[in-house]
């Protein structure tokens, strides 16, 4: 059974979430609340721990320590299922299939998804990727920036609730970039949680509400973006990886 | 979503890739009219009877192309971390597990179709009318030799040398079907009566059912990393 998620249910809570590779730590004794409707950009130097994370929170892996709920469920209970269907999730890889045409790679998804209405659905995200003109050539002959449009087509489709994007704007050429941008403030608008890994400081700044740091699988800074400095936060990670080295 | 239409889902995406490319149906079908080629030049089959090694020889050609058909559907789902996406879904995983063994079944069946006649051909002999217990029998062991090959497959999919490692679990696990395999083709080769192997088919339907259970309900942690 999956909770409801009103306004007390936190749309993820993490308890001293920890996630190991054999002797390799990736993610460390975490404590995290973020509430329905939040926008969250994860900074960190590579390695930090901020893939593992968004896998964490989208089922994709189990924690090897701590609790993790997600819309108030336990994320490891049988129940995970369920709980898929309202995450949407943009990793680096893009998910398609490149011998299927883009309307045929989000009809499966759709189908996958049981979405009430496959062909509407899809047909209406490949709109919104702008790619309706391509939407019966094989992927495989796309662009890479086409095929991250897709990509984000593909994790926005089933109109998830919680929203967990690595890296989304890699590959975008600058109009694409925009359009990913107003599409995140209508996400945001319309009271999704989302959370955006990313390197650029000042994109993640302008769409998020609380930055999260992460560096060597710790959080290192919990804070509202509002008014946080990106030069503070490139010092700081900086400080971060340079001892993350030296310890290694 | 229901779970037979998922299963159907994942089994037609598969299917249709595949149409789209062609790159395991020319593999496959080559590697296997290789085998009989290998095999014809190897032996005098007018001095060696064809009941004695016959079913060896299909069975190289069905096994070995039946792993690369394998090979090739998980290296489509590591592509891409294509598998990820499968994974996110709101489906039991055990249905995705299900679709990948069906459209392996009916990659090994079309490779399986057309080289029993050419085999017949090639080496003139007959399985004595017995069309019926060779459908089933190749049904069987096929649906066997999937079940197992898919369920090690995805165990290694998210290992670094997946590919490496597929066929050193696969071949001691798939020893009894290949065995039970061998065995029945071989008396139906002869045209002995079906008591005489009866027992072979059984082993081949009781390992069917025991992968395929195990697996539908083991499948959730096999793909846990």
């Amino acid at each position: 059974m999956i909770a409801e998620s009103g306004p007390a249910v936190p749309a993820i809570e993490a308890t001293g979430l920890g996630k190991r590779y054999g002797p390799v730590v990736a993610v460390e004794s975490l404590d995290l609340r973020v509430t329905p409707g939040e926008s969250v950009a994860l900074f960190g130097p590579n390695g930090a721990g901020k893939s593992t994370l968004l896998q964490l929170c989208a089922t994709l892996i189990r924690p090897t320590a701590g609790r993790l709920c997600l819309f108030g469920t336990n994320a490891s209970s049988s129940d995970a299922s369920a709980l898929r269907r309202r995450i949407g999730f943009l990793s680096h890889q893009t998910f398609l299939y490149e011998h299927l045409t883009g309307l045929e790679n989000l009809l499966f998804y759709a189908r996958l998804y049981a979405l009430p209405d496959p062909v509407s659905a899809a047909l209406e995200s490949i709109r919104a990727a702008r790619l309706e003109h391509r939407r019966d050539d094989r992927v495989g002959s796309y662009s890479r920036g086409m095929q991250q449009r897709l990509a984000i087509a593909r994790a926005l489709m089933h109109r998830p609730d919680l929203l967990l994007l690595d890296e989304p704007f890699t590959g975008l050429d600058r109009p694409s970039h925009a359009r990913l941008e107003a599409t995140l403030e209508e996400e945001r608008g319309a009271g999704r949680t989302c959370i955006l890994a990313t390197h650029d400081l000042g994109q993640g700044l302008r769409a998020a509400d609380r930055v999260l740091v992460l560096a060597d699988g710790r959080l290192l800074l919990d804070r509202a973006a509002r008014g946080l400095d990106q030069g503070f936060l490139e010092a700081l990670m900086t400080a971060n990886s340079a001892s993350g080295r030296a310890a290694s | 979503m229901n779970y037979w239409r998922a299963v159907l889902l994942v089994a037609a995406r598969d299917l249709k890739v595949e149409l789209r490319s062609r790159e395991q149906a020319v593999t496959l079908l080559f590697f296997a009219l290789l085998v009989l080629v290998v095999f014809n030049f190897s032996f005098d089959f007018t001095v060696i009877d064809f009941v004695t090694l016959g079913s060896g020889v299909l069975w190289v050609a069905f096994i070995f192309s039946g792993v690369l058909a394998i090979s090739r559907s998980f290296q489509l789902e590591r592509e891409q971390d294509r598998i990820q996406g499968i994974l996110l879904a709101p489906i039991d995983r055990s249905a995705f597990y299900l679709g990948k063994v069906a459209a392996t079944v009916l990659f090994m069946a079309a490779v399986e179709a057309i080289v029993v006649p050419v085999s017949v051909v090639m080496f003139n002999f007959r399985f004595s009318g017995r069309i019926a217990l060779v459908v089933l029998e190749l049904v069987l062991n096929t649906v066997g030799f999937a079940a197992v090959g898919t369920l090690f497959a995805a165990m290694t999919t998210r290992t670094r040398r997946g590919e490496l490692l597929l066929p050193l679990l696969l071949f001691p696990a798939a020893v009894p079907v290949a065995l039970a395999a061998v065995k029945t083709t071989t008396h139906l080769l002869a045209g002995r009566p079906f008591e005489r192997y009866a027992s072979w088919v059984a082993l081949s339907a009781a390992y069917d059912l025991i992968f395929l259970a195990a697996s539908v309900l083991l499948f959730d942690y096999v793909l846990e990393d």
